[in-house]
């Protein structure tokens, strides 16, 4: 396929990485803030790859690990009121909530069906006009702007019965709360490609500046990740810190300027509830007054009280990159991909599942 | 989630588009992405064109690995 094959040339993957190499002497630690990466660099293996000097962590880059316990618990009671159906990404079925799980109340009645697009979810909302039809929004800002579309379409088509449940989150909030902690010390930061394609590499400036870590926005095949890393420790060998794309095909400085619009049109900033960092200040996306009528949480009232996380589960810490899944007691024993603790083990992005399929490669 | 693939665009019909991944042929829509033409690759996720592939860039790229595997071989 183009734009992907060429981008996993063995021989050009053994050059960057001798490049590599050639050039690392300072000890680095890196973070993949995206769960793609991770999959990624687990999948060809990368991190057995790297000089043994340079540390490789992930994240808390997917939408679904990050999703809190309580929002979960607010889209099951959603999916138990009479006349709902619930749209929801697949990913999103099997993540456990305090009792429950979207799949469980599928199995036990409720209306939930998985979509590829938020305008199939509008697509169902025409198709059933006795029918509310909420879509769970989840997602960084690589989604948030499909959302605030099918808002718009929905306006625009004159559908009085589509709703949102905005759950979407930003992302340069959750690395800066990740920095002010001073939990993990960083030495360089692989960008999201696919949220700086509508965000632009700009929205990394802050890392650069503020906190003097280098920033290189990467794509998601191995040769991208392998120019980005190659990036980074050029910048960490010349005490630099820059933002800088490694993925100029895909990812524009500025980013995609009519997606922002559209977000910034449909949606105003608000304080957000992460799992394991609690909440972020500036790092959810409300839906704004002119379009509450596609609000979920105006239109019905939710109830659900904030829990705590599942005894025992390290999410928190492995979303913090404070810990590994293999810190965590319960990993592979109680909690695997069939019957998961933590969305960190349900997610195909999630860390604990990385862990788990890719066993030795993850494990350095 | 956040992934997105490469999709050629072959037909615009409005808002949206047919495209080509990897040889099955799919409807994505086109309202971020407006001014993509037909012939032009895009990121394609969760149903939307998120950004047009900037085709020169991705030869720049190629050709600096190039460079980077031929200097290796030498
Ligand atoms: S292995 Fe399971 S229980 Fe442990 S941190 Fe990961 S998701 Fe939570």
């Amino acid at each position: 396929m183009k734009y992907t094959t060429e981008f996993r040339n063995n021989e050009v993957a053994q050059a960057l990485l001798s490049h590599i190499r050639e050039r690392s002497r300072k000890k680095a630690r890196f973070m993949e803030f995206c769960g793609g990466h991770t999959v990624a660099i687990f999948r060809y293996g990368i991190r057995q790859l790297l000089p043994k000097n340079i540390e490789m962590i992930s994240g808390p880059g997917c939408p679904v690990c990050v999703t809190a316990t309580v929002d979960i618990d607010k889209a099951i009671a959603l999916a138990q009121e009479k006349g709902v159906i619930i749209t929801t990404f697949g990913d999103m079925l099997k993540v456990p909530g305090s009792k429950s799980s979207l799949q469980k109340a599928r199995a036990a009645g409720a209306d939930v069906r998985m979509v590829y697009s938020t305008l199939d979810a509008l697509q169902i909302a025409k198709e059933n006009p006795e029918k509310s039809v909420v879509f769970l929004g989840i997602g960084f800002e690589t989604t948030a702007p499909t959302v605030a579309a099918s808002i718009l379409e929905a306006q625009e088509t004159g559908v009085k019965n589509y709703y949102v449940l905005s759950q979407n989150k930003l992302s340069p909030p959750a690395i800066k709360a990740i920095l002010q902690s001073g939990e993990v010390k960083l030495d360089g930061l692989i960008c999201p490609g696919h949220v700086s394609a509508i965000t632009g590499a700009q929205a990394w400036d802050f890392i650069a500046h503020d906190y003097r870590i280098p920033c290189v926005v990467a794509g998601f095949e191995p040769l991208d990740v392998l120019q980005c890393i190659d990036m980074l420790v050029e910048q960490v060998e010349n005490k630099q810190a820059r933002v800088e794309i490694a993925y100029r095909r895909g990812v524009a400085p500025e980013g995609n300027k009519i997606a922002l619009d559209l977000m910034s049109q449909v949606y105003e900033p608000a304080p957000a509830q992460w799992r394991g960092f609690g909440v972020i200040p500036g790092s959810g996306l409300k839906i704004k007054k002119e379009y509450r009528q596609f609000d979920a949480e105006e239109k019905f009232e939710i109830k659900a009280a904030p829990v705590d996380d599942p005894k025992g589960c390290l999410c928190g810490e492995v979303l913090r990159g404070v810990n590994t899944p293999l810190d965590c007691k319960l990993f592979g024993k109680v909690c695997n991909p069939e019957s998961p603790v933590g969305p960190c083990m349900v997610s195909s992005e999630g860390t604990c599942s990385a862990y788990f399929l890719y066993g030795g490669n993850a494990i350095d | 989630m956040c992934l997105a693939v490469p999709a050629l665009i072959k037909k615009i019909e409005g808002k949206d588009a047919d495209v080509e991944i990897g040889g099955i042929t799919r409807r994505i829509s086109l309202r971020l992405t407006p001014e993509a033409k037909t012939g032009d690759y895009v990121l394609l996720h969760t149903g939307f064109a998120i950004n047009i592939i900037d085709k020169q860039e991705a030869e720049e790229t190629l050709k600096l690995f190039a460079e980077m595997a031929e200097q290796v071989t030498e």
